[in-house]
């Protein structure tokens, strides 16, 4: 099948508007009569307050309003409903919201802060999540429903499949290994920001935020707040950069609502970048033992997988990282039985969040980790062995996900073949001191959306006005990644109406139609489903018209250059002509069409089995790297990419996301960590929390591996999180390869490379 | 007062964005007298006498789009966007003092002359690859 423009390099339709500065982000916001809020959080991170004393704030000129907990009337955030918006008679972690301020500067409402006087008694923190679990631990949030029979655990995940006993019998190797995996940053390059505006007139409360989920966030702020969620707008201004930090709806956003409301005036919060360091989501650490098994032929046999997550004081969707990992461990690769524990665990660290990937990086590590290990035990090669245990299409895995295409296997072969693997089998190096060579991991990932919350769709509007021209109103969220584009192209393909004379509004909830929001890179397969639906309705009813005014009996109208062209007789009418005859003459009908369209997935049962998402999307990276034995620093050279996107809908966008992924996943591997001592964040710049500059690109190299899914957009599947998620472990593959150690936690730092290198001397292990 | 709050909160240009405030993301960059400053790290007094240009003054009203801005937007350099603004600065400065000398650098002289400019989204190719694309 040939397109006109899917499948072609295209560029995004709003970036224009940000190349020349005129996107309007939360930060260029400004209201009149708007106020600026600001925050005091903890001292401490485990603390008693016995009193706050704010008479010599108020009294500061320009102070407009102060709020702690005694103030507000509010229910608790998260789906734990865990978390307090502003905290009462104790503090758990650094960020812990105590007081709000709102006044006529940033300046004055940050000089506010300085006169809160809070009286605390200090208490010994938990920071170990291992200590959190031992039975003479206190319970460190007094919400906790203590899941699985600790005080302590916030949710607990238990899977099996198969029978692991029997498979153990039928393993002639058997390996077990612990990795850690650190706390990072999304470091989006916006800061956190949200404007609240509430009119005491019609109690109208319209919210300008970056949320990605901006229609389970209007939920969520009105259970939190004890309003209508009807009486709440939400209107998300240009976003800049989400990778799943704003999955979460975070206190400083109801805080600030709660100013405007107890002010009656439009209220700012900015995050400054330390704040954003110390007081956004982040990408939880944790704990994996992992012991895995193969038969002497390399088939794997079963795998034990145990994780313990730093949850920090209170749940966020981080928590729920556990449900993507199980897919990993259940059903990346064939493997007969599998049992999988997770427990998400208080400490008096900061919470977490989701991120890119949402626990899959860290899941894959650990597996993808063991296969080579074993691969070493058993002398096989590890293309190889990952190529027969590979999945493929028509696998219905032990968990119950229902593989109907699966390009596992191509792409596995694309990465090894183009990688120049054979050939540098061994390792090779310009010098004794520079040593280079290759890793490998794959990925699975949901592609068609992740059924967790009772609907997972998505709707669209569509309007074609009288001139030709189409709006699209999607459920759908732009962050960036270009989901406008690629929905533009879906109906300009399908129209035959070029990408110009189409606009896609997608801001406002009052508009917009309902969608559960930008995540589990859903939005390509989802809201292109929805728009194809809507689309496909709008067609029938312009070709309706048309074939009256043509007087053409035949099925055969094409739509094509702004034409409605019958295909026999070659009569054609301009399609905006086609809308004006619908309008203006009877039957007065609008050119306006809505569709809802909802994913074949199924929510998975209580043992967590079943088809969970409408497909699933694979990926093999083999990456090239260099290590200087000297001084252990680790350069990625090369990273080639193979990977099932269903098809290519827009490359300029595909390629994009493949690049910012790996490159994502080349700081988390290299140098990202977000270093906390006893709950303090040591190195909240950009200066000591450091990610990859320009100077540090590889050359990346895409080898799209195309099945045309059935069930997506144009054969399109998800993609967007894949391209991070194999990238550190094959990193860490290459260079345990190289260097003959194991590297077994994140980030490979030059220190940690050259303990490795140390220790392996001293006969030792890193 | 620094520059950039001259720029955003007084002159309302708000096509300069406010990253980090401490010099380390590159995503205020302006030119003063044509080379590329973090506006955050300079302070607004030292203004006096010099020409600034931010992003909105990159073409003269009848041209739109200014051809770093224009390379930016054929290769796929944008995501968020937010970081857009300062490499488009960083990238115009670099051309310029290279036209001047009629330098054409390679890859990784590019690499390095971005290599102030943070971005999450991109990964970095596309910049590169429209900045590449000017010489």
């Amino acid at each position: 099948m040939s397109y006109k423009i899917i499948g072609k390099p295209t560029p995004k339709l709003d970036a224009g508007d940000r190349v020349s500065g005129k996107s309007v982000y939360g930060h260029d916001i400004e209201l009149p009569g708007m106020l600026h809020g600001a925050i005091l959080r903890a001292k401490y991170p485990s603390a008693i307050i016995k009193s706050i004393d704010v008479s010599k704030a108020i009294k500061l000129i320009g102070v407009h309003c102060i709020i702690t907990a005694n103030d507000v009337d509010t229910e608790n955030l998260s789906y734990r409903k865990d978390h307090p918006v502003l905290k009462k008679g104790e503090v758990n972690c650094i960020r812990d919201e105590i007081a709000a301020v709102a006044a006529d500067t940033k300046k004055i409402a940050e000089n506010a802060l300085n006169l809160i006087e809070v009286d605390y008694e200090e208490k010994a923190g938990i920071f170990n999540p291992e200590e959190a679990l031992k039975e003479n631990a206190p319970r460190i949030n007094q919400f906790s429903k203590g899941d699985n029979g600790n005080k302590n655990i916030s949710e607990s995940f238990h899977y099996e499949h198969g029978d692991l006993e029997v498979e153990k019998k039928k393993s002639a190797v058997t390996v077990t290994r612990r990795y850690t995996l650190p706390k990072v940053t999304h470091a989006c390059m916006a800061p956190s920001n949200i404007t609240a505006d509430y009119s005491p007139i019609n109690d109208v409360l319209t919210l300008y935020s970056s949320t990605q989920v901006p229609f389970l966030y209007q939920r969520e702020i009105s259970q939190v707040l004890k309003i209508d969620p009807s009486k709440i707008r939400v209107i998300q201004p240009i976003i800049g950069g989400g990778f799943g930090s704003k999955l979460d709806l975070h206190p400083f956003e109801p805080i600030c609502a709660l100013l405007s409301m107890k002010t009656g005036k439009p209220v700012q919060i900015l995050f400054s970048r330390e704040e954003e360091f110390h007081h956004s989501a982040i990408r939880q650490s944790m704990v994996i033992d992992l012991t895995t098994g193969a038969d002497e032929q390399g088939n794997f046999t079963f795998r034990k997988a145990t994780i313990i997550k730093d949850n920090g004081a209170y749940t966020s969707w981080g928590a729920r990282t556990s449900f993507v990992m199980m897919q990993t461990f259940s059903s990346l690769y064939k493997v007969p039985a599998c049992v999988y524990d997770a427990h998400a665990v208080y400490t008096n660290n900061v919470f977490a969040g989701s991120f890119r990937g949402f626990g899959n990086p860290q899941a894959t590590f650990s597996l993808e980790r063991n296969i080579d290990l074993m691969a070493d035990e058993l002398g096989m090669d590890k293309g190889e062995i990952r190529l027969i245990n590979s999945n493929f299409p028509g696998e219905i895995t032990g968990q119950g996900l229902e593989y109907k295409s699966c390009g596992l296997k191509p792409a596995l072969e694309a990465v090894i073949k183009n990688s120049g693997y054979e050939a540098a089998k061994n390792g090779h190096g310009k010098s004794d001191r520079f040593k280079q060579g290759i890793g490998f991991a794959s990925m699975l990932h949901v592609g068609g959306g992740a059924k967790i919350y009772p609907s997972d769709g998505c709707g669209t509007t569509l309007k074609m006005d009288p001139y030709g021209f189409l709006t699209i109103l999607t459920g759908s969220s732009e962050i960036g990644q270009g989901s406008e584009t690629v929905l533009a192209m879906m109906a300009s393909e399908e129209l035959g109406i070029p990408l110009d004379k189409i606009k896609v509004i997608n801001s406002d909830t009052t508009i917009k139609p309902w969608d559960v929001g930008v995540h589990a890179s859903r939005t390509s397969f989802v809201a292109g489903n929805s728009l194809l639906g809507a689309v496909k309705i709008l067609k029938d009813k312009l070709a309706e018209k048309a074939a009256q005014l043509l007087n053409n009996e035949e099925n055969d109208l094409l739509f094509q250059n702004g034409e409605i062209q019958s295909e026999k007789s070659g009569d054609s009418l301009k399609i905006d002509k086609v809308v004006r005859a619908l309008h203006f003459k009877p039957p007065h009908e609008l050119c306006e069409v809505s569709y809802f369209y909802e994913p074949s997935s199924k929510f998975q049962d209580k043992e967590f089995k079943g088809n969970v998402s409408g497909c699933y999307a694979f990926a093999a990276q083999a990456v090239e790297v260099e290590v200087d034995t000297l001084t252990g620093k680790v350069d990625v050279l090369n990273v080639h990419v193979g990977q099932d996107v269903g098809k290519v809908l827009n490359p300029m966008g595909i390629e994009g996301q493949i690049d910012g992924g790996v490159v994502m996943g080349m700081g988390y591997a290299l140098s990202e960590e977000m270093i906390y001592e006893d709950g303090y964040l040591m190195n909240p710049t950009f200066h000591d929390y450091k990610l990859p500059t320009a100077r540090d690109i590889p050359e990346i190299h895409f080898y799209p591996i195309e099945t045309n899914e059935e069930s997506g957009p144009f054969g399109a599947k998800g993609m967007a999180e894949a391209p991070l998620v194999p990238t550190p472990v094959a990193i860490a593959n290459a260079v345990s390869n190289i260097l003959g150690v194991e590297i077994n936690s994140l980030p490979m730092t030059p220190e940690k490379v050259m303990r490795a290198i140390h220790d392996k001397k001293n006969g030792g292990e890193a | 007062m620094l520059l950039i709050d001259l720029i955003r909160d007084e002159l309302k240009l708000k096509g300069t964005k406010p990253g980090c405030l401490e010099g380390e993301c590159g995503a205020c960059t302006v030119l003063i007298d044509g080379t590329a400053v973090n506006s955050c790290l300079y302070l607004a007094i030292n203004i006096h006498d010099k020409s600034i240009t931010t992003v909105e003054g990159l073409t003269d009203g009848r041209t739109s789009l200014d051809e770093v801005q224009e390379s930016m937007v054929n290769h796929g350099a944008v995501q968020c966007g937010f970081c857009t603004s300062g490499m488009v600065m960083a990238i115009k400065s670099f051309k310029d003092r290279c036209d001047s000398v009629n330098h054409v650098p390679d890859r990784d002289e590019i690499k390095k002359n971005l290599e102030g400019n943070i971005c999450r989204c991109t990964g970095y190719v596309k910049i590169i690859d429209s900045a590449e694309a000017l010489f």
